[in-house]
């Protein structure tokens, strides 16, 4: 299986709201509010660590969820983030410095992942 | 480009009164339309009627230049910003403005639409800088207090307003002007008409409440957690550019507000008692 790394982007505005994270993309304006396990991957996205990495040590260990059926969510997750230019994706490490290209995407009220 | 070059012969140049043009005050900023067109600045002071104020000093500047007409345009305007410099420009207008030097230009056709949104994204950006922003809702004042009704489109904005009754005045039925002060927040009529085709009173009042409107079977307020009322306003504030660092500065401010403002949801049949449940 290929890696995936995620990495937060900077062109965004976040605030943990309730325990949970609330994110606008600078790109669009659209606006999520992610649930628990998004939020934990959110806070995982640190552009080192491999996706398969974080749904093995965070998600399965924090969540009563199958490994398989925890990846498949968790690519749509990022899949969806990354089309709002909200979050990096990238089959190689991501360095912070990393120029970074904005997805431009319809803007779209109000997600929630 | 020649408009910019015009931002910059501006420079220096004060006093409005040796020119033609109209000062519009609202939320207390006022900003002078300066035009050598009388007919243009006579249609500027009707349709801002309330909100014109000659003696007021004002705090921006615009220069209209009128193009020939052309209809009024549907689509959304683009704004951007490059170095200091923002830009509008829709079918119907192009407009730049210099705000360090808070000075710009307008070419627009001579209807009153495009001066009307030139005006809302001038004062949306003025007002994100402060902590402010203008909402999709209708306000109005009661007992010394503004209240913010706010919505998606059919949820009552209109209604509540025309609702009214005669103890309070309606700020707005459509855009609310949303100021931070020392001491919280204030709310300030507008000449932004909605359905009502009703210019809002030019009255302000500290911020009371923000009320989430919804139609429905009886007069109710029901009680809302922050963690849905940010999303909501969020939904509800006027971006009109995507700017990354005035996004995250209205994002925060939002929050801001939350934290300061009481919210909830106002769930109305429509007849006149649901103002009793305001003020």
């Amino acid at each position: 299986m290929n890696e995936i790394y995620i990495a937060r982007s900077t062109a965004v505005a976040s605030r943990v709201l309730d325990g949970e994270i609330v994110i606008m993309s600078a790109v669009d304006s659209t606006l999520f509010s992610l649930s628990e396990v998004a939020t934990v991957i959110w806070q995982a996205a640190d552009g080192r660590t491999p996706l398969s990495e974080i749904v093995r040590s965070r998600i399965c260990a924090e969540f009563d969820v199958a490994p398989d059926a925890a990846y498949r969510d968790a690519e749509a997750f990022i899949d969806d983030l990354a089309r709002h230019g909200i979050l990096r994706v990238s089959s190689a490490p991501i360095s912070r410095d990393e120029p970074q290209v904005a997805a431009m995407a319809a803007s779209i009220p109000v997600r929630t992942a | 480009m020649a408009v910019l070059s015009s931002i910059s012969a501006l420079a220096g140049h004060v006093a409005p009164e040796i020119a033609g043009g109209v000062t519009v005050e609202i939320g207390g900023i006022p900003i002078f339309l300066r035009s050598g067109n009388a007919d243009f600045c006579e249609m500027i002071e009707r349709r801002y009627a309330g909100f014109v104020n000659p003696a007021a000093s004002p705090e921006y500047e615009f220069d209209i230049d009128l193009n020939p007409p052309a209809e009024p345009s549907d689509e959304d305007a683009r704004v951007w910003k490059r170095d200091d410099v923002w830009f509008f420009e829709r079918g119907d207008f192009h407009a730049e403005w210099d705000s360090r030097t808070r000075r710009g230009c307008v070419r627009q056709a001579p209807n009153p639409y495009a001066i009307d949104t030139v005006l809302r994204i001038v004062h949306s950006l003025v007002l994100a800088e402060e902590g402010g922003f203008l909402l999709h809702a209708a306000s109005a004042i009661r007992s010394g207090q503004a209240f913010v009704f706010t919505g998606v489109s059919g949820a009552g904005k209109t209604t509540i307003s025309r609702l009214a009754p005669s103890n309070a005045a309606v700020l707005t039925d459509e855009i609310s002007y949303i100021r931070r002060c020392s001491r919280g927040y204030r709310a300030y009529g507008t000449p932004f008409a909605g359905e009502l085709a009703r210019v809002g009173e030019n009255l302000s009042a500290p911020l009371g409440a923000l009320y989430f409107l919804e139609k429905g079977p009886a007069n109710r307020i029901v009680p809302v957690s922050n963690r849905a009322v940010v999303p909501a306003l969020l939904r509800n504030i006027l971006f009109f550019s995507h700017d990354e660092q005035l996004v995250k500065r209205v994002f925060d401010s939002a929050f801001e507000f939350v934290s300061r403002v009481a919210a909830a949801r106002l769930i109305f049949t429509p007849d006149e008692r649901v103002w009793r449940l305001i003020g």
